[in-house]
């Protein structure tokens, strides 16, 4: 039996800025995961980081990456390094995204 | 100091002007990506997990205070107030803006610094021993050497794309403090049966997925030979260094494969050939590099002797070290407070040492491959002033050489290469041990952490090495043990299954607990414990213990 397919985001680095963002549903590039555009099975996945790659002078290093979805149907990260890229350096809560929120 | 001459300005200059306009082409878009990340790393912009860095070079680990305040600048302007000095004699910045790169390589510029060669498959900046000029036990100050070598190596045509990477570190002094094992080659200044210096010349160390040390492909070299001799490992190297595989791409690996006999032969034949052709360095040039690095006016000897108060006995225990001159000091200023970051130095920090450097110490200052910042010529009468303007600003933390003295690499907090964070447990083990008469009861006790196993921290020369991982998903920390970067080195051992993130700190002390319990007296150290007794009592400490708590 085929494995289940983990749902994935697109996400980069702004090409300016360095910082982490997400490809949206809209089309273009956010700062705010929650923006994330999902792919839920192989085919959306392969025409989303199509779509995500095709802005090579805003964003650098566009891949994919597995994404949970929370309780409001937003999509959030599984493995703990894209947890750090939604937060920022641990060791300096006033930097990074997670100054943000505080 | 080295300073520039008008062709180092106009290189450095062109080289400003030169990325100033490629980062326009790329945000214009001119450039691809793909197009600009060679050129952007040439100039020491790397881009991160959360942000680009810009990694500027400390040749062989030497600055002075305009440096330095200068650095302090760029951390304000352009940063966040703050720089990471790391395991390369280099500094980091974290935070800075494609538009401004050029703004800040223009400022280093005017303070004769630069990014260059800090990134890339050329011979990156040459470290040094951070007490070098000023450490008791050297045979010669290696700094000259070193800036002959960064002239030599600089843009150097036949070297440029190399199969990787090549790092060069030297010392002038018979205790290792510049790890020169653990390079693609490690120059230690020896003496001849004449009594005449030369460089015992070391190659094929490195650290990384596979650490090996380095081995000696000749063990006296005149110093006249020195540049037609490393020409000779580089062409060699350039000729048969692997270049279809990146992991096998180092020159450690092809010394490895082909044996060190094969290696001495060719680089011998090469030698030969060189040194026809090359002749000597220009007697004009040596003499001027030589009198950029003479030794700062020091003062005359006074019958004057500092009163010591108990904190700054612990202090010159720890932080001071012995000098060539008797009334003077070398000063270690760590930069690894109870639970800060390894060798960061916010900006306010940057200027105060800039200031002290100038009040007391020569205008000179070090960074070393420890993370920590020296100022390597401190007359002993300036001691106590020292130590209380260093109190002041937070910079007088007794702690070097022992168990919160850690080595880390900036890990998952910041490089897009880690695997797992390593600044955190650092930062846990320095509370843990927080206790400054704990610490000096544990005594000499090196801990260094990488995030990956591209070992940036030197995990397999710490006493203690911890590795991050990723595994499955989660963070996993592997213990090695009885590491050495000196100059009895070794590369240490790993213990068994690693540990994970909330698990590492407990396993690091049960560690230093079962030493506690099986040293023969206090004076014996971890290391010399462990070698003394093997790996088996701390496999026990770590594993036994876990296996009982569990069972209950």
């Amino acid at each position: 039996m085929a494995r289940k397919f983990a749902p994935k985001m697109a996400t980069a680095n702004d090409l300016l800025e360095g910082d982490v963002v997400y490809f949206t549903k809209a089309g273009d590039w956010s700062r705010a995961i929650g923006d994330a555009a999902l792919a839920v099975n192989q085919e959306a996945a392969d025409e989303l980081l199509a779509r995500a790659s095709k802005f090579p002078n805003q964003v650098v290093g566009v891949y994919l990456v597995e994404a949970g979805i929370d309780p409001c149907g937003c999509a959030a990260p599984v493995h703990f390094r894209e947890v750090f890229r939604t937060r920022g350096p641990s060791n300096y809560p006033q930097h990074g995204r997670q100054a943000e929120h505080s | 100091m080295y300073r520039y001459d008008d062709f180092d300005r106009d290189y450095v200059n062109g080289r400003v002007a030169e990325f100033r306009e490629q980062v326009e082409r790329r945000i214009a878009g001119g450039l691809s990506e793909d197009e600009f990340r060679p050129l952007r790393l040439m100039n020491g912009l790397y881009l991160q997990l959360h942000a680009y860095m810009l990694r500027v070079a400390i040749p062989y680990g030497t600055l002075n205070a305009a440096k330095m305040r200068q650095l302090a600048m760029i951390a304000d302007r352009w940063d966040k107030g703050y720089g990471h000095f790391t395991t390369r004699q280099n500094i980091q910045f974290n935070w800075p803006k494609l538009r401004d790169v050029p703004d800040m390589l223009a400022a280093l510029a005017e303070v004769e610094m630069h990014a260059i060669q800090t990134s890339g498959n050329c011979i990156r900046n040459v470290t040094a021993d951070h007490f070098a000029g000023a450490a008791a036990d050297e045979i010669e100050d290696p700094r000259p050497t070193a800036e002959l070598i960064r002239q030599w190596s600089t843009d150097h045509p036949e070297f440029t794309w190399l199969p990787r990477k090549f790092k060069v570190a030297i010392t002038g002094a018979p205790h290792d403090r510049a790890v020169t094992r653990a390079h693609d080659i490690g120059l230690r200044m020896v003496r001849d049966d004449a009594g005449e210096p030369g460089y015992e010349v070391i190659v094929g160390g490195g650290l990384g997925r596979t650490p090996i040390l380095g081995k000696v492909v000749r063990e006296f070299l005149p110093k006249a030979d020195l540049l037609p001799y490393l020409e000779a490992i580089l062409q060699v190297y350039n000729r048969f260094g692997r270049r279809d595989n990146k992991y096998k791409a180092r020159i450690k690996i092809l010394v490895h494969e082909e044996t060190i006999e094969v290696m001495r032969a060719r680089v011998e034949a090469a030698f030969a050939e060189n040194r026809a052709v090359m002749g000597r360095v220009d007697p004009a040039l040596e003499a001027s590099i030589a009198e950029a690095f003479a030794p700062p006016a020091f003062e005359p000897p006074t019958d004057l002797r500092p009163v010591l108060s108990a904190g700054l006995r612990s202090f010159v225990d720890t932080n001071v070290s012995a000098h060539r001159l008797a009334h003077y000091g070398v000063v270690t200023i760590s930069m690894k407070p109870v639970g800060g970051t390894p060798g960061d130095a916010t900006s306010d920090q940057m200027r105060v040492i800039a200031d002290l450097a100038e009040a007391f110490g020569h205008d000179d200052i070090r960074i070393s491959h420890e993370q920590n910042v020296i100022l390597p010529h401190v007359a002993r009468r300036h001691l106590p002033a020292l130590y209380e303007r260093l109190r002041e600003a937070g910079l007088a933390t007794a702690n070097v050489g022992l168990v919160s003295d850690i080595i880390a690499c900036p890990g998952m907090d910041y490089c897009a290469l880690a695997t797992a964070r390593a600044i955190p447990v650092a930062q846990q083990i320095s509370e843990t041990f927080a206790d400054l008469d704990r610490q000096r009861d544990i005594g000499p006790l090196k801990i260094k952490i990488s995030g990956c196993i591209n070992a940036c921290g030197h995990h397999h020369v710490g006493h203690i090495g911890i590795l991050g991982l990723d595994r499955a998903g989660v963070e996993n920390y592997q213990i090695t043990l009885g590491g050495d970067g000196s100059e009895t080195a070794a590369i240490g051992e790993k213990t068994g299954p690693g540990f994970a993130y909330d698990e590492i700190v407990p396993a690091v002390e049960r560690l230093i607990e079962a030493y506690l319990d099986l040293r023969l007296e206090p004076g014996e150290s971890f290391l010399a414990a462990y070698r003394r007794v093997g790996i088996e009592p701390f496999k026990a400490a770590l594993y036994e213990t876990e296996a009982r708590s569990d069972a209950a």
